[in-house]
């Protein structure tokens, strides 16, 4: 992909006066603004949802009550779980999307720059919400990120909270969404074909459908938990004709979509990565394209392999487990086309290639625990135990929080104009992948020997795995702030980084200056 | 390949990207003043409700000086044909996304009715309920009041009728505006808004005879339930259609919207629409079945 253009028009002032300071940021309607906005945002929540981690893993070192009462630590399990999902890890991808969207399809900003800036502004009160709820009475949520009742029904006002939070970031999604959807199918530049866009804008046009399709969905389960809790209804309560099951179809019907809304972005950025470093063209763009759709398609009908012990009938077992495992035939053409594109290639493995080969190998253990736990009658017996708090960390940590990684590395140059510490982002990488798994690849010994999930304590055998696993979470959690300074020292300084700092990088945001200029394509590229 | 993409830089060179705004954070404040004040009020905390309000009036100025600067920056001929077409793009996708939230409640209704309910009147929870049997409409095993419901061909068809001939005014509106005839223009954007307040008031009738009467309350279990989140969620959004209809009538009598470029009013149009096909599925799965 060739990109021609005039010049890459650079306005650094405009008719008005632009406001500085604090009011730059609030009224900013500029993609790269609001990009950087999500990442540090997500940077924080990432740093908050950390620090509950390692209130829980501490709490696990040893058996017994040490440190938190049981209330506590499963108010700590549900803040975790919904700081990181809808405060962290999607945030983050949505960052990604401000900056590099509009870049990689030649676009001047967003389709929909104010209403960008309501997306992004939206998710500090939803953040001020769920911290609030830590102090009312009863304090924070307490029945797990998922929210199911009764327990939810039955828990005090931090619920209320958690749920006009999720709301709120719900709507975020909605509107950001819809901007991205817009920008990708209108925005492009001349010449930049669908076929021809970046994959990290493929799977963020497809992610971006998903959001549009699932975010509503729980939006309507957690108002009738509202409801419920207030006005009456009867929706998930048996005496009044309804069913707690109810709440975890429709809730998994948003959650499984979900959780690929979470790993489609990921793909996209390691789809960029592998090539670079490989110094090839991506192998099989096209049947990515396809695999990626086919897994957004799949991701609708699976939703009950959640529920293998709720008491479905066998058909409906029989259906989803099949349905799951279908699954991994998409993905795994992802996985062997990045390994073919390495094939025969002209390797160099600078952090972002090491985040992105780091990704592929653990993310596909990760994969691969998916589909045990997709056989529904192993599911029946590892369900609700660490084997799953285990599986989908590899996928959630090892893979979306490495290819963020990776990502952020890879577009670092672009973004500040400087070369980040290669020595530094190399310790990152490998001080990452070894305390992640220290922490988490015990927990499937963990799991398979029986040891259920959010339980403040456990029995004696399940001693000595919990003590490496917290372990490795502080290893990991410290290594962490190594990754704030490499980053704060890169903005502040470094190496001069070339317009294209990386030989074998492809697209348009290669094309304009580093740092990236306030404003750039007001006149389109013509892509060839 | 080279032709197309000076065709189409040459009908859209330049895509207006607004100037720094304000109005996004009157929305965030707005909504955490909601948010907080209503869990507040929820919670037996009587100032609560100060704060929902509070926040309702900083949407309402949020929405007001916002909208106002769109049309300004639309009468202003700041949007280019891109930008009309970005709008199609996300007003389709808005109500794509509309669409998946009353499909959750529907989803809902149709589980109570096929697999909860039945399952809750068979063998299995015979133990637990000996004197339930399924049927429909229900209240559910553990409501011992009774109620009744409302008949589909009373009020709900005639209901039905306003909103469908509401959908033909309003086309005839868009007929009119194509015609550059102002004048019916308004005639028929106001008929449609009588049209739908004539609705809603005919189903807050409703509602009053169904709580009064029929004792058909919010907490007659899976029948209550349902009945008034399907039929109160769209009446909230044939509210909010209505309101609208009538801002883009005010428009449309201020001389507002050329026959070429309209997609304001046509994005109403659209949402009108919506709004009635989601009542045509809920004469059918509400009150007719």
């Amino acid at each position: 992909m060739q990109a021609t253009h005039s010049h890459p028009a650079v306005h650094d002032h405009h008719a008005h006066a632009q406001p500085t300071g604090l009011m730059r940021w609030i009224t900013t309607t500029n993609h790269k603004d609001i990009g950087t906005m999500y990442l540090w945002f997500s940077f924080t929540m990432f740093l908050v949802g950390g620090i509950l981690a390692l209130a829980l893993r501490s709490e696990l070192f040893q058996p017994g009550l040490q440190l938190v009462e049981p209330e506590v630590f499963n108010q700590l399990t549900t803040m975790h779980g919904v700081i990181m999902v809808f405060g962290a890890i999607m945030p983050a991808f949505v960052g990604f999307a401000n900056w590099m969207i509009p870049l990689q399809i030649g676009a001047a900003d967003m389709a929909f720059a104010r209403m960008n800036n309501w997306s992004f502004w939206l998710l500090p009160p939803a953040a001020l919400l769920l911290v609030i709820s830590f102090f009312v009475p009863g304090g924070a949520a307490a029945g797990g990120w998922t929210l199911y009742p009764p327990l939810s029904v039955q828990m005090g006002p931090g619920m209320d909270l958690a749920i006009f939070a999720l709301h709120i970031l719900g709507a975020s999604s909605i509107m950001g969404s819809i901007n991205i959807v817009t920008t990708i199918l209108n925005m492009r530049a001349p010449g930049m074909t669908l076929m021809k866009m970046p994959l990290f804008c493929w799977t963020w046009l497809i992610t971006a459908y998903l959001l549009i399709a699932v975010m509503p969905v729980l939006a309507g389960a957690i108002t009738m938990i509202l409801t419920d809790r207030h006005f009456d209804t009867h929706f998930f309560n048996a005496a009044g004709g309804g069913d707690p099951v109810l709440f975890q179809h429709v809730f998994w019907f948003f959650g499984h979509p979900e959780v690929y809304i979470m790993i489609l972005p990921a793909f996209g950025i390691v789809s960029e990565i592998i090539p670079a470093f490989a110094r090839k063209p991506l192998f099989g763009y096209t049947s990515m394209v396809y695999a990626t759709s086919s897994i957004a398609i799949l991701s609708f009908i699976v939703w009950a392999h959640h529920m293998f012990t709720v008491g479905m009938p066998a058909t409906a077992q029989l259906f989803f487990m099949y349905a799951t495992m279908l699954i991994a035939v998409p993905t795994g053409v992802k996985v062997f086309n990045w390994v073919a594109t390495m094939w025969k290639g002209s390797m160099t493995f600078e952090t972002p290639m090491l985040f992105a080969c780091g990704f592929i190998f653990v993310f596909t253990m990760g994969g691969f625990t998916g589909l045990i736990l997709a056989i529904t009658p192993i599911d029946i017996q590892l369900h609700d135990t660490y084997f799953v708090v285990a599986h989908f960390h590899y996928v959630l940590v090892a893979g979306s929080l490495f290819a963020l990684f990776a990502g952020v590395y890879y577009w670092l140059p672009k973004w500040t104009g400087h070369m980040y510490n290669e020595t530094l982002g190399k310790a990152h990488f490998w001080l990452s992948v070894i305390f992640f798994n220290i922490t988490f690849f015990v927990q499937h010994f963990l799991g398979l020997a029986g040891m259920p999930r959010r339980v403040p304590d456990y029995a004696l055998q399940f001693a000595d795995f919990n003590m490496i696993s917290t372990i490795g979470a502080f290893g990991f959690g410290i290594t962490q702030l190594l990754f704030l300074y490499i980053v704060v020292s890169c903005i502040r300084g470094g190496e001069k980084a070339a317009d294209k700092p990386w030989e074998g990088a492809q697209g348009l945001e290669w094309t304009v200056p580093s740092p990236a200029p306030h404003h750039t394509f007001e006149t389109p590229p013509v892509v060839r | 390949m080279s032709q197309s993409a000076t065709a189409s830089s040459s009908t859209a060179p330049h895509y207006f990207v607004p100037q720094p705004s304000t109005w996004p954070i009157f929305g965030s404040f707005a909504l955490f003043f909601m948010a907080l004040g209503t869990t507040l009020w929820m919670n037996d905390v009587g100032w609560g409700k100060f704060m929902l309000i509070g926040g309702l009036c900083i949407l309402f100025y949020m929405m007001f000086g916002w909208f106002g600067t769109v049309i300004g920056e639309s009468e202003g001929g700041l949007y280019s044909k891109r930008v009309d077409i970005s709008f199609r793009w996300s007003m389709g996708w808005f109500i794509f996304s509309e669409v998946m939230f009353f499909a959750a409640f529907f989803g809902v209704l149709f589980y109570m009715r096929v697999i909860s309910v039945p399952d809750l009147g068979s063998l299995d929870s015979r133990l637990l309920w000996p004197e339930f049997t399924a049927s429909w409409p229900v209240a559910g095993p553990g409501i011992r009041e009774s109620f009744q419901t409302i008949s589909a061909f009373g009020l709900p068809a005639i209901n039905t009728m306003l909103l469908l001939a509401s959908g033909v005014t309003i086309t005839l509106a868009h007929w009119a505006l194509l015609a550059n005839n102002r004048p019916a223009l308004v005639r028929w954007m106001v008929a449609t808004i009588v049209l739908g307040t004539v609705f809603l008031f005919v189903q807050g009738y409703e509602y009053v005879h169904a709580w009064r009467d029929l004792n058909l309350q919010l907490d007659m279990g899976a029948y209550g339930a349902t009945f008034f989140m399907l039929t109160g969620f769209h009446g909230f959004h044939v509210t909010i259609g209505t309101i609208m209809l009538i801002v883009i009538t005010i428009r449309c009598a201020k001389g507002h919207f050329t026959p070429e470029n309209h997609f304001g009013f046509e994005g109403v149009a659209w949402y009108w629409h919506f709004v009635d096909v989601v009542w045509l599925l809920l004469f059918v799965v509400v009150y007719a079945l």
